[in-house]
């Protein structure tokens, strides 16, 4: 180890801050109809409206926490059916992966709140100060009434912004209108002013400073797709063998790259795309905007910053031509992650249509594991859950079927139907009882089916469980 | 965390000097407002420190300046659910006994007080599921067979005074002579007498000797057992002619039983227990599939 002597270099930098400029084209069009889409989509939402009848809640998607149901449209989720929930987060996961491999990172630079939420902040921004250079100037001038104002302005659409995307948030978890007359007559359970105050103020700080900051320092997710990603995956490149050596077009011997520095200016994430594939890099696209607009104009051909995978840049070099978008799409890792997140879309939609739409779960009392009564006979105790997932009262008629001869009966009832209330779970007790000195009072376990059928509907479902008869272990 | 990429010429991202084998460590300073972040968090400790109980004591540990006690806190939790529960245990209280079970929303709260009282008071002898402790005089709660009584009422009444205590002059009291210790019954006789026993209860037996210790039955036990054995719960003499044993019902079980005689006991809960707590856990024990 040799030990150069030079001064200690700093360990901390404070953040430079970036003024991206204003940026027309495709990749710029596509951006604002996705934020305008997917902000819709979270803004409206909580506000439609889906008639379940009277005793269940009419908006369409609602997470309710204290009744633990979740309602989307049509769909009713309870909580013994999580895994829908846990499907949807694996499908995600896997369509992550899959977008992550054909295409890098669109999550990043597309549909990301970070990055949705800035394009807006900065949109305001832009509004409100100007463009890039206007905004430097006011960075750098010193506090005055206009700074003041301008600044001033801008906090408070940013604010209000913020409250806005913190009151959608809470009107998922509660009836929206409701909510929100609650909300402005000051009515409201304090944890929904306090989640709303909290991302308030998370979003307006991630979208109005911290910015690039989240991806670069805080996020995982940019550290994780670079497992996802190959040789095929589309990034966003610098042709350096077409522009450079960048600068004056005048000069002989020049590449193609004027050097305007147009893909800097506009980057949200305040890099230099010409420096190579980078971590700050989110593939937003702008900067092949500016740069296709700026060729445009001198009259070069297109896309000196494009889409391209590390295969097409070894083939250009080698001056062959590209190969297309499609054959990098379609290669075995994309289709095995197609395949699977299929496979699990397939399943949740198949489990969807056959669940039905009672439920039992049976429950052998095991302390003890039977009782013996005055005739001898062995009696087994069961708790079973009935869930009735309508909206109207239902009767539910429990029986047994087994090659033991068991009699059954209800806990608290002289008949064998109950009655489950509306989107209610309710436990029963149930009892076998096996004759004296009959084979399934002597055995050690007879295998017994409990069956629950509801009255007047073909709805029929069942679940196995044991008798324990005299020789079974108090274990 | 390399934000910058490493580029060709070294010169454009600095370096912290240090090489090994031609590799140079890259100098990617943190960002400023991380290490402020750092320094908040050290604030915000000692801030906390000092306004909860933080720093331990000889005895304890220093209050904290805004007075949080997370016992308090559990004090007051229990005090919100007493005064949350105050009407339902009225009603439990004004109910009558056989009313609890028609009314849904007192029988589920009966069932759960009940269960928690059972498990804190009344699983040291009858067991946490209520199946008593065969052969050692613990009664099983959860089958047909009741020595006192298996109604919401006879139910209610032994709890609340118990049986044979010298503390509850209400308590339901009867005892059995030792038969055998006492010399009230000669060996014979004894085993005559165990014979019938096991006889009117359907289990193997000597014919000869049990025809025999029906007359001796008949004379010192029919009193109270009656004469079929099929006990008399106005004095908690137990049914002897079924497949249920408080002491066993084996031949030296029997034997034991007749020669010095048992006497279990079961407090009176009316001292330690309040009426709807005693009403409560009355409604569970009913509901555990012996209730009458």
């Amino acid at each position: 180890m040799t030990q150069q002597d030079a001064d200690p270099p700093s360990l901390y930098v404070a953040r430079e801050p970036i003024f991206p400029r204003r940026v027309k084209g495709n990749f710029r069009t596509l951006k604002w109809w996705l934020l305008a889409l997917m902000l819709g989509i979270y803004y409206v939402t909580p506000w439609i409206r889906w008639d379940r009848g009277p005793n269940l809640p009419d908006q369409a998607v609602l997470i309710d926490l204290p009744g633990r149901r979740f309602f989307f449209f049509m769909i009713e989720i309870w909580p013994h059916e999580f895994y829908f929930i846990a499907g949807l987060l694996i499908m995600a996961g896997l369509g992550l992966f899959l977008f992550t491999s054909a295409a890098g990172r669109v999550w990043c630079g597309y549909a990301c709140p970070q990055t949705v939420w800035t394009d807006l902040f900065i949109l305001v921004e832009r509004w409100i100060e100007g463009d890039r250079n206007a905004r430097i100037r006011l960075h750098r001038q010193p506090w005055n009434w206009e700074k003041l104002i301008k600044n001033g302005i801008k906090w408070w659409v940013w604010l209000l912004i913020g409250l806005a995307t913190g009151g959608a948030w809470i009107f998922y978890f509660t009836d929206a209108p409701t909510l929100l007359r609650d909300l402005v007559t000051f009515q409201a359970h304090p944890v929904a002013y306090i989640t709303m105050l909290i991302l308030t103020f998370t979003t307006f700080f991630f979208g109005g400073f911290a910015r690039e900051q989240i991806c670069i320092y805080a996020c995982p997710w940019p550290r994780i797709q670079a497992a996802m990603m190959d040789e095929d995956t589309l990034t966003i490149a610098y042709r350096e063998w077409r522009g450079e050596p960048r600068g004056k077009q005048t000069v002989e011997g020049n590449g193609d790259c004027i050097d305007c520095m147009a893909c800097v200016n506009v980057c949200p994430m305040g890099i230099d795309i010409r420096d190579g594939q980078q971590l700050a890099c989110i593939t937003c696209g702008l900067c092949i905007d500016a740069c296709n607009d700026v060729m445009d104009r001198i009259g070069k051909p297109r896309d000196l910053i494009g889409y391209m995978a590390l295969t097409d840049e070894t083939r250009e070099r080698a001056g062959e031509p590209a190969k297309s978008v499609w054959s990098h799409v379609f290669r075995p890792r994309t289709v095995l992650y197609t395949v699977l997140w299929a496979g699990v879309g397939i399943g949740l939609v198949v489990a969807l249509f056959l669940r039905s739409p009672i439920d039992v779960s049976v429950t052998p009392v095991r302390n003890p594991t039977f009782v013996t009564l005055s005739d001898g006979s062995i009696r087994n105790a069961y708790d079973l859950r009935l869930r009735n997932m309508q909206g109207d009262d239902a009767q539910f008629t429990v029986t047994v079927t087994s090659d033991a001869r068991v009699a059954i009966a209800l806990e608290g009832s002289d008949t064998l139907t109950v009655t489950v209330p509306a989107n209610e779970t309710m436990q029963q007790r149930v009892y076998l009882t096996a004759a004296p000195d009959s084979e399934a009072a002597r055995e050690d376990r007879s295998e017994v089916r409990i069956w629950v059928e509801e009255l007047g509907t073909p709805n029929r479902i069942h679940q196995d469980t044991v008798f324990n008869g005299k020789e079974a272990d108090d274990d | 965390m390399c934000a910058k990429p490493i580029k060709k010429e070294p010169k454009q991202v600095e370096t912290t000097g240090h090489i090994w084998d031609g590799i140079e460590e890259l100098n990617n300073p943190m960002p400023r407002w991380w290490v402020w972040t750092f320094y908040a968090t050290i604030v915000w400790g000692i801030g906390y420190s000092v306004a909860y109980p933080a720093w331990p004591l000889i005895t304890g540990a220093t209050p904290g300046l805004i007075g949080s006690s997370t016992r308090a806190d559990v004090a007051a939790e229990i005090a919100r659910v007493d005064a949350a529960n105050a009407e339902i245990k009225a009603s439990l209280v004004a109910a009558d006994l056989n009313g609890i079970g028609t009314d849904p929303d007192l029988a589920a709260y009966a069932e759960r007080a009940g269960a928690a009282v059972f498990r804190t008071n009344c699983s040291t002898c009858h067991g946490s599921g209520a199946a008593g402790f065969e052969g050692k005089g613990y009664p099983n709660l959860l089958d047909d067979d009741w020595l006192w009584g298996g109604t919401m009422e006879d139910i209610h009444l032994t709890i609340t005074h118990g049986i044979r205590n010298t503390t509850d002059a209400d308590a339901r009291y009867s005892q059995m002579p030792s038969f055998g210790a006492d010399e009230l019954l000669d060996p014979t006789q004894n085993s005559q007498v165990v014979e019938y026993v096991l006889q009117m209860s359907g289990q193997d037996h000597d014919a000869a000797l049990a025809t025999a210790g029906a007359t001796v039955f008949a004379e010192n036990c029919a009193a109270c057992h009656l004469e079929d054995g099929a006990g008399d719960r106005a004095q908690g003499a137990p049914r002897l002619n079924d497949a249920i044993w408080l002491y066993g019902g084996s031949r030296e079980a029997i034997t034991a039983s007749i020669n010095v005689a048992n006497f279990g006991v079961m407090p009176n809960w009316n001292t330690r227990l309040s009426e709807d707590e005693i009403r409560a856990v009355a409604f569970y024990v009913h509901s555990r599939g012996g209730g009458e």
